[in-house]
């Protein structure tokens, strides 16, 4: 299937949220994940499937004003 | 002692962790701050560069209370979404609540800050909303449960200080017991040292130090702008007047004759 990965077009096989974040090296990742707009918890990332054109962000601590 | 959601501080100043030409230079900019709150944010992670990962550790090491932004947000959708994201990644319910309205000025859009705001504040964040000086505004905010106002005193990155003190001045008068911080805008110590005479409880800033030729020292500047500023507040300043007052006593003043032929 195909989704959006922050923004670029990404192909995956990754049967959750989960399981994608963990296969980008991400399983002890300080991050955080949203899924077409609303946020994903990381205890609900496992029980989240993804599905074709899904738009993932994965997002991670960053300099701010 | 300034106390935002419950916790209390020491400094009245805090400040933003952007546009520092090191990770270095920040560290030792927060050190020369006396800042006990940094802001941050939450971007894009790449699975190569992995930028977060790294600068979180900087973070950690800083010790100081973190306030995640929404920085970027231009609906209350993107924003409650964003603010989940970083309650979860930073560990805090702090939240520094940006909608914006447009990419020229980044002004808040004023009602998508009170839609964000009552949503967030509903599922139980402490929010810190990014406003303007307007009043009706203001009251939105607070009616929505916002118990910390920051209005800007320019446009972000400006540099052009306090814009509007009229309305300001109002702000402070109308809320007195609601702690009120100038966000943005502020391009020198002076700039910050003006808001804390006008009662303002704290100043937050991040371009005027960043980009200063030597933000370390100008941290500095600023925490001794901010604390000269708050030291005057208490003092009580004194009322401009339009006419001279000698401040030397008149009385006794040498070859001093009244003149007694008219």
């Amino acid at each position: 299937m195909k989704v959006l990965l922050n923004g670029e077009p990404f192909a995956t096989d990754a049967k959750n949220l989960d399981e994608l974040c963990a296969r980008l090296g991400f399983a002890e990742a300080k991050i955080a994940t949203a899924v077409n707009g609303s946020f994903v918890a990381a205890a609900s990332r496992e029980t989240t499937p993804l599905t074709d054109a899904d738009e993932i962000e994965i997002v991670a601590p960053r300099q701010g004003g | 002692m300034l106390t935002l959601y419950g916790a209390q501080l020491t400094s009245r100043l805090l400040l933003g962790t952007a546009h520092y030409s090191s990770p270095e230079c920040l560290r030792l900019a927060v050190e020369a701050s006396g800042a006990e709150i940094v802001t941050v944010s939450l971007r894009r992670e790449s699975a190569r560069a992995r930028t977060g990962q790294g600068f979180w550790g900087l973070i950690e090491e800083l010790g100081c209370r973190v306030l995640p932004n929404t920085a970027g947000c231009r609906t209350a959708k993107e924003a409650i979404a964003t603010a989940k994201m970083a309650r979860e990644l930073f560990g805090t319910t702090w939240i520094k609540l940006e909608v914006i309205a447009n990419d020229d000025t980044l002004q808040p859009d004023l009602f998508g800050l009170v839609e964000a705001a009552t949503v967030l504040t509903e599922e139980g964040f402490e929010v810190l909303p990014y406003t303007t000086e307007d009043l009706s505004a203001a009251e939105r905010l607070v009616a929505a449960g916002c118990a910390v106002l920051m209005p800007w005193a320019a446009p972000i990155g400006s540099a052009r200080g306090l814009i509007n003190k009229t309305a300001l001045k109002t702000l402070r008068a109308y809320f007195p017991d609601i702690p009120l911080i100038i966000d943005a805008g502020i391009g020198t110590p002076s700039h910050a040292a003006e808001a804390m005479e006008m009662g303002y409880d704290a100043v937050l800033l991040n371009t005027a130090v960043a980009k200063a030729g030597d933000p370390v020292k100008m941290a500095e500047a600023f925490a001794k702008a901010v604390a000269a500023g708050r030291l005057a507040f208490e003092a009580g300043l004194i009322e401009p007047r339009d006419m001279a007052s000698p401040s030397t006593p008149v009385a006794g003043t040498p070859f001093f004759k009244i003149d007694h032929a008219s």
